[in-house]
């Protein structure tokens, strides 16, 4: 399951669903994950940008990848600004044993960030910056130059 | 006809031509200067599924996206 919302996330909400969601589905691991966006060089806030349909598409692979290994992954996600120290993206996997759980939530969050299609901002005196230094090329970027 | 449409930070409104292929796509992108920058560091979809070929051959109504780097969490 993928859920996008506008602003900060409720994260203690949707961590208490998830766990109440899978409650009698015998994981006998749940290891989520947290990005709570940090004060640093003076800014107010981050900012996000979503393509929704690519995500999707993208999360859907991850959940049959996951599946394939008996578990569950599911994220949440902020579209726009999102204040410091408030969180802005939640994972978490759910896995029968903790070896898969604990391999699962490095390898998903870490192609996340490269590969989910999300752009971010810095916000500064009201103003979106584009966080270019901290951005990644997709897999197959510049096959039109 | 195919439209191109610019995610993100690219900042450009969307544009129509007429393309075969994606590689008449690429060549006709390069001839304009705002997208130098940006086309070596950006990925690909066709109908939003991720493209890696360039012979990926295109018909009437297809809808390319043009994705920048990404930078999520």
């Amino acid at each position: 399951m993928m859920e996008l919302y506008h602003g900060p996330l409720d994260v203690k909400e949707i961590f208490g669903r998830w766990l109440d969601e899978e409650a009698e589905s015998n994981y006998g691991a749940y290891i989520p994950f947290v990005g709570t966006i940090r004060a640093e060089d003076g800014i107010e806030a981050l900012s996000f940008d979503i393509y929704e349909p690519v995500l999707q598409k993208w999360f859907d692979a991850w959940q049959q990848k996951a599946k394939e290994r008996g578990a569950v992954v599911k994220m949440a996600h902020s579209i726009g600004d999102v204040p410091v120290h408030t969180s802005s993206y939640v994972s978490a996997v759910f896995s029968p044993k903790r070896r898969v759980a604990l391999e699962l939530i490095e390898e998903f969050v870490e192609d996340f960030k490269a590969n989910a299609p999300i752009w971010k901002y810095d916000v500064k005196n009201g103003k979106r910056i584009y966080a270019e230094d901290r951005s990644t090329p997709m897999d197959g970027s510049g096959l039109l130059a | 006809m195919v439209k191109i449409e610019f995610l993100g930070p690219i900042g450009k409104a969307p544009v129509e031509m007429d393309a075969a292929t994606l590689a008449d796509v690429a060549k006709k992108l390069q001839e304009d200067g705002t997208l130098k920058e940006w086309l070596p560091k950006c990925a690909v979809a066709l109908n939003d599924t991720m493209v890696s070929d360039l012979s990926t051959p295109l018909k009437e109504g297809d809808r390319i996206s043009i994705l920048p780097p990404v930078c999520g969490g």
